[in-house]
C-alpha cells in the first residue's frame, strides 16, 4: 500500500500512509484507538476505497472494490466481532457465501477438505459441531479456516487476542507460525505491546492517521521503547493553565467492585481514588481495562457490586442517572454518536438536553421555546460550533462539532464535577485543542475533572494527577509533573513500579 | 452515467411535504392498475368511490363518523411509535375499551343512568390502557419484543370478546351480541350520523400536540424514540416512560372503542374487530406522527372505506378499498428515502454540496 490517504467528514483517518508486507512475514500494526489502523485495513479488503494512493498485491497494481475482490487476490480479514452463524455447523459456516458451489454442496468432500486443512495448520476443529457450542477461541479458529479454505495467502487479524485466554493466545501464536512456514503472511492489529514482541517480525506504528515508525521487531529493545513509539512525545501545542491549588474532595471512590454478568474476572477490582476541586484527574490505560465502566458507574448508568461512590460528600452509589445529574455531575461520554447526542434532533434541542428540566428553560413542565432558542444561540457562539443553524440535525455536523455540542451542553450545566471519557478521540487538531482548553478552564474555575484518555501525551499535558488502570485495577496514581510516558507505558502494560 | 443516492446535508422540508402527497398519487396509480386488471375502468371507479364517500350529506356524515375511531387509533399508535415502541395492538386495546364500557352499561345497573356514560367511558379507557401496559411492562422489565406481544394480545382479546357476545354476556334474544346500552346513555349525535365523539377526537389532537411538542415529557419521549442510550445518559428514565407511553397509547385506543360503541353500535357484538387499530398504523405513519396531519389522513382512510361500498354497484368487491389502503403505505415507505437522500449522477459530488 503506497501513499494511502482517506478522509471522513471532519477526520483525516489516513494521511499518506504506506505499508509493505513481505511473504512469510507477520506485521504488527500498532496504534491507539482512532489512529487509523482499521481504516487502513478496511481499504485493503475493499470495504472502503482510498481517496488517493495505490495498492499493489504481489507487485501488480490493484483496484479493490469489495471484499470479493480482495478474497480473489488471497486477502482475508478476521474482524473483532466474528461473522459466524450461531446455529449452523462449522462446515456450513465455512462454505457460507461461496459462489462457485453446486446447488447441493457435496458436504462429505467439504468436510474432508476442512479436516485436512485443520490438521495441516494445527487448528483443531470438528466440522459437524454447531458454532454456538464452541468457545470463543474455537470460533476464531473457524474464522481462520474459513479464510484458508478460500485460499487466502494474506490474513488480517483485528485484535485477535482481545477475546482470548492466555492459553488460547499461545495456541494462536502456534497456528500463525505454521501458516508462515507454509508461505502465508499476516497483518495483525493490536494495542497490546507484549504480543507485538512475541508474535511479529516487523512493527508499524500509526498515530493520528500517520505512519510514524516501521521497525523490525528484533531491533526493539523492550516494551517500553514500543510504548514510546505508540504514544509519541511530540507536543501539539502548549496550554495556559492556572496554578495547581486543589480544594475539597468532590469525587471519592472507595473499594469499587463491578463483576461481569455470569461471573468471571472482575471488571472493576477494589478501585479507590479521589478527585479534588480545581484538579484534573487523569485515568490512563489501554481501552477495555475498566475505565469506561468506572465512569458509567459514577454516572449511574451501570450498577456496582461493592464499594461506594461519594459525590460532593453525598453517597451516590447505585443512584439513578437523574439523581446524579441533579447532584451536579456532567458527563462527556465515550461514544459520542450513541451516547452523547440524539442525531435526529436539532443542535438546539441537543444543547438543551440537560437544562430543559430547570426553571430557566421550562416552567411547570412546559418548555419555554423562545428561551431555549436564545440559550442555544448563545452556546453555539460561545463554543464556536459550526452549524448552518440551530435547527440542523446534529447528525449532519462533523465529529468535531458534534463533540463541541456535547461539550457546550455539559460544561454549561457543570455544577462542580465533569467526567470526560476519550473526549478528543478521533478529532482533528483544532477540535482537540478546544476540548483540552475547555477542560482546563473548568479546572481553573474550581471543578473536579475526571479525564479518561488513552493518549499519554494528552494526559501529561492536561492532567494534574494520573492514575493508570490495568485489568480493572488502579496500578498507581502519579503526579503528572513527575512522571513520563515510559513510566506510564509500563504501568499500562501491567508492570508495577517495583518491577520496573 | 450512473445514478445513485447521495445523503443530503440536511433534511429537505419540501420533500417531507411532497413525499406523502406524491405517494398518495402513486398509490392511486397502482390502484388503477389493479382495477384495470379486474377489467374495471379506473376513472369510473374512482369517481364512484369519490361520490360514495362525499357525494351527499349523508355520505359525508358516514365518512366523518368513520374517521373518528380511525383518527383516535392513529393518535394512539402515533404516541407509541414516537417511542419507537411498535404497538401494533391498538386493535386489541380498542376492543378492551369496548369490553370495559359494555361491562359498565350491562352490569353496573346500580348507577343512575346519567352516570353510565361517563363512568363507562372511564372504565373503558382504563381497560385499553391496562391492556397496553402489559406489553409495556414486559418490554421495560425484560425486553420482551413488543411487536410479538402486542400482535398476539390482539387475538387473545378478539377471542375473549367473541366468548362474551356469544356466551357470557349474550342478550336473551338473538344469537349474538350483548343487550343494547340504555338509550339515555348513548353518546349523542351532533350532525346526522356524526356524533359527539368528534369533539373528543379533535380536543385530543390539540392536547396531544401540546403534550408531545411543548412539554418536557414530550421532549423526553422524542429523545427516547430517537436515541434510547443518549436519553438514558441525559437522565431520562427509559422504563418508566415506556410504561407511561403505552398507558397513554392504550388509553387513546380504548377511547376509540368506547366512543364508537357508545355512539354507533351501542353494544358489544360481531364486527368489534373492524380493523381500526390496524388502519391506525397506516395513519400514524403517513401523518409522520403529527396529530394535526392525522386528521387529514384519517379522513382519507375513512373515505376509502365508505367509498368502497359504492364499488359493489360496479360489481367490484368492496375489499378494493382495503387494497387501496395497503397500496398507500408502499410508495410512502419507499418515498421517505428522498427526504434524506437525493439522486445524483456518479462523479458529480461537487455540485451536490449546498
Amino acid at each position: 500500500m503506497v501513499d494511502i490517504t482517506k478522509t471522513f467528514p471532519g477526520v483525516l483517518a489516513n494521511d499518506h500512509v504506506s505499508l509493505t508486507l513481505h511473504k512469510g512475514e507477520v506485521l504488527a500494526l500498532l496504534g491507539e484507538n482512532g489512529a487509523g489502523k482499521s481504516t487502513l485495513m478496511n481499504m485493503l479488503i475493499g470495504l472502503y476505497q482510498p481517496d488517493s494512493g495505490t495498492i499493489y498485491v504481489n507487485g501488480v497494481q490493484r483496484d479493490i472494490q469489495s471484499p470479493q475482490d480482495s478474497m480473489a487476490l488471497g486477502i482475508g480479514m478476521i474482524h473483532q466481532e466474528f461473522m459466524l452463524v450461531g446455529n449452523m455447523s462449522v462446515a456450513e459456516n465455512i462454505i457460507l457465501g461461496m459462489k462457485d458451489l453446486p446447488f447441493v454442496p457435496p458436504m462429505g468432500e467439504i468436510k474432508k477438505k476442512i479436516t485436512a486443512l485443520s490438521k495441516r495448520y494445527g487448528l483443531q476443529v470438528y466440522p459437524d459441531k454447531i458454532i454456538r457450542d464452541l468457545s470463543v477461541g474455537e470460533q476464531q479458529r473457524v474464522e481462520i479456516l474459513k479464510l484458508l479454505y478460500r485460499g487466502a495467502d494474506i490474513l488480517i487479524l483485528d485484535e485477535p487476542t482481545a477475546v482470548l485466554t492466555p492459553g488460547e493466545s499461545r495456541d494462536l501464536n502456534e497456528i500463525l507460525k505454521r501458516m508462515l512456514a507454509e508461505g502465508k503472511s499476516a497483518i495483525f492489529i493490536t494495542h497490546k505491546m507484549d504480543e507485538v514482541m512475541s508474535f511479529s517480525h516487523t512493527v508499524q506504528v500509526l498515530r493520528r492517521g500517520k505512519s510514524v515508525a516501521v521497525k523490525p521487531t528484533r531491533e526493539i529493545a523492550n516494551v517500553q521503547e514500543l510504548a514510546n513509539m505508540m504514544v509519541g512525545r511530540d507536543i501539539l501545542f502548549s496550554l495556559d493553565r492556572g496554578p495547581y491549588e486543589p480544594g475539597p474532595e468532590m469525587i471519592e471512590i472507595n473499594d469499587l467492585v463491578m463483576l461481569p454478568v455470569g461471573g468471571g474476572k472482575p471488571i472493576l477490582d477494589q478501585v479507590t481514588f479521589s478527585v479534588r476541586s480545581g484538579e484534573i484527574f487523569g485515568i490512563a490505560g489501554v481501552a477495555g481495562n475498566g475505565q469506561q465502566q468506572l465512569t458509567e458507574a459514577i454516572t449511574g448508568l451501570l450498577h456496582v457490586d461493592g464499594g461506594s461512590i461519594i459525590l460532593k460528600g453525598k453517597n451516590m452509589t447505585n443512584k439513578s442517572p437523574i439523581a446524579i445529574i441533579k447532584g451536579g455531575v456532567s458527563h462527556i461520554p465515550a461514544d459520542r454518536g450513541r451516547m452523547g447526542v440524539v442525531g435526529d434532533m436539532s443542535v438546539g434541542e441537543n444543547l438543551s438536553m440537560k437544562k430543559y428540566r430547570t426553571e430557566e428553560l421550562s416552567h411547570n413542565t412546559v418548555m419555554k421555546k423562545g428561551r431555549i432558542r436564545q440559550f442555544a444561540e448563545d452556546l453555539i457562539e460561545r463554543f464556536t460550533i459550526k452549524t448552518p443553524s440551530q435547527d440542523t440535525s446534529v447528525k449532519f455536523l462533523s465529529g468535531g462539532n458534534i463533540q463541541k455540542t456535547i461539550l457546550a451542553r455539559e460544561i454549561d450545566f457543570c455544577r462542580g464535577i465533569l467526567i470526560a471519557v476519550y473526549p478528543s478521540r478521533g478529532l482533528d487538531i483544532g477540535a482537540t485543542e478546544a476540548v483540552r482548553q475547555n477542560l482546563i478552564k473548568q479546572r481553573d474555575s474550581g471543578a473536579a475533572v475526571l479525564l479518561v484518555s488513552e493518549e499519554l501525551e494528552e494526559l501529561l499535558m492536561v492532567a494534574d494527577r494520573i492514575a493508570v488502570m490495568f485489568e480493572g485495577r488502579i496500578m498507581d496514581i502519579l503526579d503528572a509533573k513527575k512522571t513520563g510516558t515510559e513510566e506510564l507505558g509500563m504501568l499500562m502494560a501491567g508492570v508495577a513500579r517495583g518491577e520496573q | 452515467m450512473r445514478i445513485h443516492l447521495q445523503k443530503r446535508d440536511s433534511r429537505s422540508t419540501l420533500m417531507t411535504i411532497l413525499v406523502p402527497v406524491a405517494s398518495l398519487l402513486v398509490s392511486f396509480l397502482l390502484g388503477a392498475i389493479v382495477l384495470a386488471l379486474s377489467k374495471a375502468d379506473p376513472l369510473v371507479t374512482y369517481r364512484a368511490m369519490l361520490r360514495g364517500a362525499f357525494g351527499s350529506q349523508t355520505k359525508l356524515q358516514y365518512t366523518i363518523a368513520k374517521s373518528i375511531p380511525l383518527l383516535l387509533c392513529g393518535l394512539a399508535v402515533g404516541v407509541a411509535f414516537r417511542l419507537k415502541f411498535w404497538n401494533i395492538g391498538a386493535e386489541g386495546q380498542y376492543i378492551a375499551g369496548v369490553i370495559g364500557i359494555t361491562w359498565v352499561m350491562q352490569f353496573w345497573t346500580f348507577l343512575p343512568v346519567a352516570l353510565l356514560l361517563p363512568v363507562g367511558m372511564v372504565v373503558g379507557v382504563a381497560c385499553g390502557a391496562l391492556w397496553a401496559a402489559i406489553p409495556g411492562v414486559l418490554k421495560a422489565q425484560w425486553s420482551v419484543d413488543e411487536t410479538l406481544t402486542t400482535l398476539m394480545m390482539n387475538y387473545i382479546i378478539i377471542g375473549y370478546a367473541e366468548y362474551l357476545y356469544i356466551n357470557a354476556w349474550k342478550a336473551p334474544r338473538g344469537n349474538m351480541g350483548t343487550i343494547l346500552y340504555p338509550e339515555a346513555a348513548w353518546l349523542p349525535r351532533i350532525w346526522g350520523r356524526v356524533h359527539a365523539g368528534l369533539y373528543f377526537a379533535l380536543a385530543l389532537v390539540v392536547v396531544l400536540y401540546f403534550v408531545l411538542y411543548k412539554t418536557r415529557w414530550g421532549f423526553e419521549l422524542n429523545m427516547i424514540g430517537k436515541n434510547r442510550r443518549a436519553a438514558q445518559c441525559q437522565g431520562v428514565c427509559i422504563k418508566r416512560n415506556i410504561i407511561l407511553g403505552m398507558l397513554l397509547s392504550g388509553a387513546i385506543a380504548g377511547l376509540a372503542g368506547v366512543i364508537d360503541s357508545a355512539a354507533v353500535t351501542h353494544q358489544l357484538t360481531k364486527g368489534v374487530n373492524a380493523g381500526y387499530g390496524f388502519t391506525g398504523i397506516i395513519i400514524a405513519w403517513m401523518s409522520n406522527l403529527n396529530p394535526f396531519v392525522s386528521i387529514l389522513v384519517a379522513l382519507i382512510m375513512a373515505a376509502l372505506e365508505t367509498g368502497s361500498d359504492a364499488l359493489q354497484i360496479l360489481k367490484l368487491p368492496s375489499a378494493m378499498g382495503e387494497v387501496m389502503q395497503g397500496l398507500i403505505l408502499i410508495p410512502l415507505l419507499a418515498g421517505s428515502v428522498f427526504t434524506e437522500y437525493r439522486l445524483a449522477k456518479s462523479g458529480t459530488h461537487t455540485e451536490a454540496t449546498a
